[in-house]
């Protein structure tokens, strides 16, 4: 395995955001991280890089990073694009690129800008003046312009227009043939295109792992891991009685077992035995939207 | 007219003068979010360096031994002091201020606490006519220095790979990191030049005022304070234009309305700069000073 976490435990701000997660990265391809808004998919990934204090242990080609600082992770091979993007809005396109070139390496600018012939054109441009589309290209184009091991890519179609996704979902796939990537999505269409394995999170832990394809054929499975279906706006359009009636009914085994003991700590529960806060938890509109927006783009 | 010259000629001096300690220390906080307290002491070590050294060497290698011991210093007590402290902004404060009051009373303890006599160089002591007025040489040479490093800076900032590290830091240093930058060499680096400047302007202060004493560095630090809330953190142009600003009012001020007067115009200024503008720079501040605050009192809890 390329990465591995193991028992992964961090806290901010006095409350523990993530309680002991444990997966692999697989050495080829795309690996999911997926989960609802606010389970701890981005402070997995902030752990990772070293970016949040954390306990556990973490190897990397069989290296321990708990040791190292940020920048001695990265430098390790892994290409980082977060969230937030992370362009720096004063510094132009070009700037943006220059800052990740890693001293003693080749840089594959032209690979970047085959990719995004617009990050070219747009060189001298503040990054801050690009759209949220361009921003990402900015982002992603950062993590391929080294000879990276591994790629963390988190959230990149986030707030994007379908058209745009569609785009990016192009370049994540021609970089997943060159270099395994670990990527947190909420866009389910994005991630059955791209994903080999999944992990899936549940207030702070991992409560299922295996192939997306299975993941995401079972319907029921997916709601009730994901707070999102087949059917658009699951949550406006059954009742509580009927999402209940879900909750109680699906046997999960193992998984099932696992979502138990999670909401039996003390930490704030994203209550996922607790059909109330399963209702309370689905947020339609982005998270939902978005994948039947796309779906249609994406073969 | 040629009052007016002198007091533009000398106002600018000072305001030089200001520019040389406030680009430091804008560099500093917008880069770190250190609030460089000791950045007064850096510059009367600095001030102290050159007058001692001026006994021994020409002005100008004392005044180039002046600049080295502010970066000298800097340096270190950015590796030995800050370095432990950048997630804790209520200890940064302790240390610097610690730092601010211990320099000079070591300076005051060596050389006593009255002012020392700088003697310039023959070159500087005279003066040079220009529009009727005769204006001191130093001016000139505040001036012509501050415009120096004005320039360098630019150059740092826009066309070094150091520059480029130092202007995504003050946007995001966490992002920095995660490119695969080791941020703390550019946070030594900025320091020892914050340092540096600090001590040019302690070697050419002490000619401008014709004498270095121990409190001297802190009380031009409020008045750089005052400068980079104005100008702007890690903007060189706001800061120089702040910093010019602020010495020909104070020089004005104090000429055509009452000594001392020109301090409260400075603060006047201030106040009404930051009523019609709002103040980013002051919002962190306040956001670090928050912070340190906070855990202060969370700790106590």
């Amino acid at each position: 395995m390329i990465l591995e976490l193991d028992d992964v435990r961090v806290t901010l701000g006095g409350s523990q955001i993530l309680q002991g997660v444990s997966f692999p990265v697989a050495p080829t391809g795309v690996t999911a991280l997926l989960g609802r808004n606010g389970v701890g998919k981005t402070t997995t990934v902030k752990a990772i890089l070293g970016l949040v204090p954390r306990t556990g242990t973490i190897r990397f080609h069989g290296e321990g990073l708990h040791r190292l600082r940020t920048h001695e992770i990265v430098r390790r091979g892994i290409g980082y694009a977060p969230e937030d993007r992370g362009v720096f809005a004063k510094l132009t396109v070009t700037e943006n690129l220059a800052l990740a070139e890693r001293r003693g390496a080749q840089h594959a600018y032209d690979l970047v800008y085959e990719l995004f012939p617009e990050l070219k054109t747009r060189g001298a441009q503040p990054a801050g003046t690009l759209s949220g589309g361009q921003q990402q290209m900015v982002a992603i184009g950062r993590t391929l312009l080294n000879d990276n091991r591994l790629l963390v890519i988190d959230e990149p179609t986030k707030g994007l227009a379908p058209k745009v996704v569609t785009e990016v979902a192009e370049v994540l796939e021609r970089a997943a043939e060159r270099v395994p990537m670990l990527l947190v999505e909420q866009n389910l269409a994005l991630v059955k295109r791209l994903a080999g394995d999944g992990v899936v999170l549940a207030a702070g832990q991992v409560v299922h792992r295996g192939p997306v394809s299975e993941l995401l054929a079972d319907a029921e499975l997916t709601r009730e891991l994901l707070g999102v279906g087949q059917a658009r706006g699951v949550g406006q359009t059954l009742g509580v009685g009927r999402t209940l009636g879900v909750g109680q009914t699906v046997g999960v085994g193992q998984t099932r077992r696992e979502r138990s003991d999670t909401s039996s700590h003390p930490a704030p529960s994203r209550g996922t035995t607790d059909p109330r806060s399963i209702v309370k938890d689905r947020q339609p509109p982005k998270e939902v939207s978005a994948p039947e927006s796309t779906r249609s783009d994406a073969p | 007219m040629s009052t007016l010259t002198l007091l533009a000629l000398t106002g600018l001096g000072l305001g030089a003068l200001y520019f040389l300690i406030a680009s430091g220390l804008s560099l500093i906080f917008g880069l770190m979010d250190v609030l460089n307290f000791a950045h007064g002491a850096f510059l009367t070590a600095g001030a102290y360096a050159a007058w001692w050294a001026d006994g021994h060497l020409p002005f100008y290698l004392a005044v180039a031994f002046g600049v080295a011991v502010g970066a000298a210093i800097a340096a270190v007590v950015e590796t030995a002091l800050i370095r432990g402290l950048y997630a804790r902004p209520r200890e940064q404060i302790l240390v610097t201020v610690g730092l601010g009051l211990a320099i000079p009373a070591l300076i005051q303890g060596v050389w006593g606490a009255d002012a020392r006599t700088v003697t310039p160089p023959k070159a500087l002591a005279g003066t040079v006519g220009l529009l009727g007025a005769r204006v001191p040489t130093d001016r000139f040479v505040l001036l012509a220095a501050a415009l120096a490093v004005f320039a360098g800076l630019k150059v740092f900032l826009a066309k070094t790979r150091y520059g480029l590290v130092v202007r995504a830091g003050v946007e995001d240093r966490a992002m920095v990191t995660a490119l695969g930058i080791d941020v703390r060499k550019a946070f030594t680096l900025v320091f020892a030049i914050g340092g540096a400047l600090a001590g040019l302007a302690g070697a050419l202060g002490g000619v401008y005022f014709g004498s270095v004493s121990p409190g001297q560095g802190t009380s031009l630090l409020i008045f750089a304070f005052v400068v980079v809330v104005i100008g702007g953190l890690g903007s060189t142009d706001g800061v120089a234009l702040a910093a010019i600003a602020v010495g020909l009012i104070q020089q004005f001020t104090n000429y055509y309305a009452a000594s001392g007067l020109g301090d409260l115009a400075v603060v006047v200024m201030l106040a009404l700069v930051l009523l019609v503008r709002g103040n980013p720079v002051l919002d962190r501040v306040a956001a670090s000073v928050g912070a340190a605050v906070k855990s202060s009192v969370g700790r106590a809890a």
